[in-house]
């Protein structure tokens, strides 16, 4: 049973990995690509909320920042999309005939490559750390979250001469080792380092939350108050998980713009921030593994019904979250793990129902050991 | 005269007016065992929040080993040696026994150190042998949420312990416990004074007298007497707003 459990992670890794892709169309695996990329995103939430709870509404600009990273770098080495200056052809759009400044350094891959994280990473740590070091907590730090991205939402929105305001920046059309963003054969590459990257992330997070430093950010979560009475000054604490997290929603974003096509304003929307915590909520908080399961899920389950009745997807994601608010408060991974499952087959006389208090029992054998 | 380890001089707490504290002033000594009786709201919460920083005196100071603690942050006081339990026993709910220990016995409390320090050998030891002390060994995986009142009491006082503080503030230790567990309690908090200086805040009067210790009587904020419990009990003044109407 030991194996089998040790073995389910590289099963389904080799299930994405070669079986999906060989029984999927193109136009499936790249929707898989996406959930996947979307999954780091919720393990990031699960680190700062599940764990830490730090219920964040503001993922979106992270996640968004990574996005136009990448966008960014694409669209200045790809010839196709230059104008006459030798800069991305929109600016001629609106007159403007020099690069801004900040898009300079996105000529190097290797810059791109580690501001698609660092530059979320820095501005998670930032905001994160003046928030937390002045004891905002709870509510108020979910609508400080929740202003902040309506803040970069409307700047990103506005600034067409910047970075092409409301219409985003179109990353299928641009180049990448020749090969066109948005070709199949470059999809497929992208798809597997989804792949890979997810796992690296869930990782990660494993790192951060287990051990001692796991137990103090779960000590945050239940009473901050205590923790700071025993010694410890929550501020780091937290702060490190923010800026982790920031920096795992800026690779999320990067994977998901080059799968998408298209990084917009759109994806610091109020209610895109909102649906990843759903995803989080759906799959289990502080399990990290409900978040990849809530993410695929509900992002699988968005596609098949915007497919067949596009009008009807916000409502079924408004009544998923309500059931399983009210019946499932631990999500889908923690229900199973705390024996759902079992109850739910014991409730059809498939499975021996579960002994009543078993507790006691056990308490029986540990005061016969303290006597 | 050596200097005392912890004094509080003329200190004032106000809420908006309401006067919590008034021109309190205490001195403990190291290795001294006192505990502290009040009816409700004499202020015994607010004095141990004025140690442990949680609430800022309005008026006075507060001097640990000569050194101001007013204006410090709680984990700057804490690590300097200020342990405190409090009324309702705060564990981490979602932690087991074990990890409650473990947490606190951390002998570096920065996250940095968290994150890659192993745990010493010598501190994974005190924690089997608090476990051990209070009876909760069979418990170590249990989830401290599920242990039953007076085990988390215990567990408070086991954590507060493992932190290796030099004063301990015991607020309420007992409160909720057995007869039997009370006496238990009393052993350990008496086994403690000497290398640890305890402050006990109870309302329990067979405590008190277990723990045999004199005793301060506060009263609205304000110091009424210290002395022998007989002695206090004695106090015409004790009598009316506190023994009044609990002893007869």
């Amino acid at each position: 049973m030991k194996l089998v459990q040790r073995l389910v992670p590289w099963i389904l890794l080799a299930i994405a990995l070669f079986i999906l892709p060989a029984i999927l169309d193109d136009f499936r695996l790249n929707l898989f690509g996406r959930y996947f990329a979307l999954a780091i995103t919720a393990l990031a939430i699960d680190l700062i909320w599940g764990y830490t709870g730090l219920l964040s509404l503001g993922q979106g600009i992270f996640f968004s920042l990574g996005g136009y990273a990448v966008a960014m770098n694409l669209m200045l080495n790809t010839k196709s999309e230059a104008g006459g200056n030798g800069i991305p052809k929109f600016f001629e759009n609106y007159g403007v005939e020099q690069l801004p400044f900040f898009w300079q350094p996105f000529w190097s891959p290797t810059f791109t490559l580690i501001a698609l994280w660092l530059i979320p990473a820095i501005v998670a740590g930032l905001v994160g750390y003046l928030i937390f070091r002045n004891r905002i907590k709870g509510v108020y730090f979910s609508i400080i979250t929740q202003a902040a991205l309506m803040v970069f939402y409307h700047f990103f929105n506005g600034q067409q001469k910047l970075i092409n305001g409301t219409n985003g920046l179109k990353t299928s059309t641009t180049e990448l080792f020749g090969m066109l963003v948005g070709s199949p054969d470059m999809q497929l590459w992208l798809y597997r380092l989804t792949v890979v990257l997810l796992p690296v992330a869930y990782l990660i997070c494993r790192y951060f939350t287990s051990g001692r430093f796991g137990d103090a950010l779960i000590a945050i979560r239940d009473d901050e108050q205590r923790l700071r009475f025993t010694g410890f000054n929550p501020v780091p604490f937290k702060t490190i998980v923010f800026l982790v997290a920031g920096a795992l929603c800026g690779v999320s974003g990067a994977l998901y713009t080059v799968q998408t096509g298209i990084v917009s304003p759109q994806f610091m929307s109020i209610s895109n921030s909102i649906e990843m915590v759903i995803w989080v909520a759906v799959g289990g908080r502080g399990t990290l593994v409900g978040p990849i399961i809530g993410a695929t899920l509900v992002n699988y389950l968005r596609s098949l019904v915007s497919e067949a009745l596009p009008e009807l997807w916000l409502f079924v994601q408004g009544a998923l979250f309500i059931f399983v608010v009210v019946l499932m408060p631990d999500g889908i991974y923690g229900w199973f793990k705390n024996g759902g499952f079992r109850t739910l087959l014991a409730a059809f006389g498939i499975a021996p129902k579960a002994r009543t208090y078993p507790k006691l029992d056990e308490n029986a054998t540990a005061l016969e050991e303290l006597s | 005269m050596t200097q005392p380890l912890l004094e509080l001089h003329d200190v004032s707490v106000s809420f908006d007016g309401f006067y919590a504290l008034t021109d309190l002033s205490l001195t403990l000594n190291k290795g001294e065992l006192k505990s502290i009786i009040g009816p409700n709201g004499a202020g015994k919460t607010t004095f141990l929040d004025v140690i442990t920083g949680k609430v800022r005196p309005t008026k006075g100071t507060v001097t640990f080993r000569g050194k101001s603690l007013v204006g410090l942050s709680e984990q700057r006081i804490s690590r300097e040696g200020i342990g405190r339990k409090f009324q309702t026993p705060r564990v981490f709910e979602n932690l087991t026994v074990l990890r409650n220990l473990e947490l606190a016995v951390s002998p570096h409390k920065s996250a940095f150190n968290l994150l890659i320090d192993k745990l010493p050998t010598s501190a994974k030891d005190e924690v089997q042998r608090l476990m051990h002390y209070v009876g909760l060994a069979p418990f170590a995986t249990t989830r401290a949420g599920s242990l039953s009142h007076g085990q988390k009491q215990w567990l408070a006082i086991a954590t507060l312990v493992a932190q290796a503080p030099e004063v301990l503030l015991l607020d309420e230790p007992v409160a909720g416990l057995t007869d039997e567990e009370t006496v238990r309690t009393a052993e350990l908090i008496k086994s403690l004074a000497g290398d640890h200086t305890v402050v006990v805040i109870e309302h329990d009067m067979e405590f008190i007298r277990d723990l045999n210790a004199p005793v301060t009587v506060l009263h609205q904020g304000q110091l009424l007497t210290e002395g022998p419990l007989e002695q206090v009990k004695a106090d015409p003044r004790v009598i009316e707003v506190y023994l009044g109407q609990s002893d007869d």
